[in-house]
């Protein structure tokens, strides 16, 4: 096979984004180890502490992951497409972490008590329901699996996102006491980069009706 | 003969941490952070070493009955029950109280007293507290948000001051009030929750030996971020009832309002007894995280009236605590 020749900088800008990623987790080691900035480390509280920490930053994933698209019609810079598939991974890593410190650190196992908690608590429900979701696009995010279902196939998997996202929103809003605006602030971020979409949907329609 | 009885609320005088080795600690950091480690445990001093240097040893007796004796719980460490706070009155995060509240100056402080009270009236901190006696008591403290801590608190019977005051026979509930003033308490300027903080009891929870007013912890004057110079605690209650920073005593013939019951009736009731058989509607209430045990804390089963079942569960006789939550 011959030599394929590389792309630098491409490469090179795919993993400093693949670094920059990993930077919540470094983080959370960071504050373990030494404390951090203000010293408190992981907090009195942990579990509370590490959770709400890393689903903060999977919600964000989220959103950023679904700002690719809308960036790139708004900005008309294609390069932005080759970090999508990774962010979308970092997106089911950190919801993927969430779960995880949830289950060990918060329950440690007790599953009947997390099942308890799917069934009785709401939000709790809408956020397995999300991370159910999550998973088809996880699976077939390689580009063996794009080609098996074909692009159309595909793509109407991957739009699952665009009910994944509300519902992490919605997760939050519901879990947050009183009245907090930064749940909202989310929750807009979502509707506005579904809404550019959406824009775009009718446009195309249009244009194909005309 | 005598026998002493111990009670489920009892802590051991050993599970106190030994003052000296708390100071040494205190010293060890300052030494750390004078050696350029600063960044390793600098963060403990913040509130402790760092900071205004404004708390003061408390003179006070120790409870005959409340101290650490018994029953193997440990007292939280004062690092954590000094800086995991809910005081949205400084932000809403758990470490926004201790890093908001540094220059809130408590003193002087003015304590409004009216309704049905014969001695209605402004009395200053000390007109209020001077008169009485100073008390250390033992007491764990649980949260609404199933975590817990146990905290040397100093203080004085609620019941004592309000005997004082003299409220008539028309006072069936005593209303509490919390400092409004967004220029001193930040938080205040989001309407995360309705302002001013407010919370009530009935007046015979109220006279219950076990609620306090309280001035101090750790034996020392109160932290701002613990509700400086003034606050409440109510240990068979969930903490929001133990109502910080009080500016305000009202004697009322009707169940006065509070602050959480407005936010969300559904969740937060006006009694808001600690009770492991009535869920919130968010998460369970059967088990306790206790505050200070690590990466994997400590989970245990939480005690009807958080333990102090024998002196306040007659108050609720007859009463159907799923109802009345």
């Amino acid at each position: 096979m011959a030599a394929k020749k590389r792309n630098w900088p491409r490469l090179i800008s795919k993993a400093g984004v693949f670094i920059v990623c990993l930077g919540p987790v470094a983080w959370i080691f960071w504050r373990a180890l030494t404390g951090g900035p203000d010293g408190l480390g992981l907090t009195a509280n942990p579990p509370e502490y590490l959770n709400r920490f890393i689903g903060d930053w999977a919600l964000r994933f989220v959103l950023i992951a679904l700002a690719i698209t809308p960036l790139r019609l708004l900005t008309g810079r294609a390069w932005l497409m080759r970090f999508r598939r990774m962010l979308g991974l970092y997106a089911f890593f950190y919801v993927t972490l969430h779960l995880t410190s949830y289950v060990v650190i918060d329950q440690f196992f007790d599953w009947s008590a997390i099942w308890e908690d799917i069934l009785k608590r709401t939000y709790i429900t809408v956020g397995m329901i999300a991370f159910v979701m999550l998973i088809p696009l996880a699976v077939t995010s390689t580009a063996r699996m794009v080609r098996r279902l074909g692009p159309d196939r595909w793509k109407r998997v991957h739009q699952m996102i665009y009910v994944i996202a509300p519902l992490g929103c919605v997760h939050y809003i519901m879990m947050a006491k009183g009245n907090q605006m930064e749940p909202w602030i989310y929750l807009g971020i979502a509707v506005a980069l579904l809404a550019v979409r959406l824009v775009r949907f009718v446009s195309r329609r249009r244009a194909a009706h005309a | 003969m005598l026998i002493k009885r111990t009670e489920s609320w009892q802590l051991p005088e050993s599970a106190v941490t030994p003052r000296e080795q708390f100071e040494d600690r205190r010293r060890f950091i300052k030494g750390a952070g004078a050696l350029g480690l600063g960044a390793i445990a600098g963060g403990l001093g913040l509130g402790l070493a760092g900071g205004p240097a404004r708390a003061a040893s408390l003179q006070h007796v120790k409870s005959d009955v409340h101290t650490a004796d018994a029953l193997g719980l440990e007292v939280t460490g004062k690092e954590h029950a000094t800086q995991y706070n809910n005081f949205y009155e400084f932000g809403t995060a758990k470490g926004d109280p201790v890093a908001n509240a540094q220059d809130f100056e408590p003193l002087p402080w003015t304590v409004e007293v009216d309704g049905h009270v014969a001695s209605a009236g402004t009395y200053s901190f000390d007109d209020l507290v001077k008169p009485h006696q100073l008390e250390e008591r033992v007491y764990r403290f649980r949260c609404v948000e199933a975590w817990s801590m146990v905290v040397p608190w100093v203080g004085i019977p609620l019941a004592d001051i309000i005997k004082r005051l003299e409220p008539t026979s028309q006072a069936r509930y005593v209303a509490f009030q919390t400092l409004l003033d967004p220029s001193r308490m930040p938080g205040q300027a989001y309407n995360v929750i309705p302002w001013p903080y407010v919370e009530g009891l009935r007046m015979d929870e109220a006279m219950n030996p076990l609620t306090l007013m309280v001035v101090g912890m750790y034996g020392e004057t109160l932290p701002n971020q613990n509700g400086a110079p003034l606050r409440l605690i109510v240990p068979w209650k969930y903490g929001f009832k133990s109502i910080k920073s009080i500016v305000k005593i009202s004697f009322t013939s009707e169940q006065p309002p509070c602050t959480w019951n407005i936010a969300n009736s559904r969740e937060y009731g006006f009694y808001s007894n600690v009770n492991p058989e009535v869920d919130h509607p968010r998460w369970s209430q059967a088990r306790e995280r206790v505050i200070g045990t690590g990466l994997f804390p400590e989970r245990r089963p939480t005690p009807m009236f958080n333990g102090y079942g024998e002196q306040v569960a007659h108050l609720y006789d007859g009463m159907d605590l799923r109802k009345f939550y």
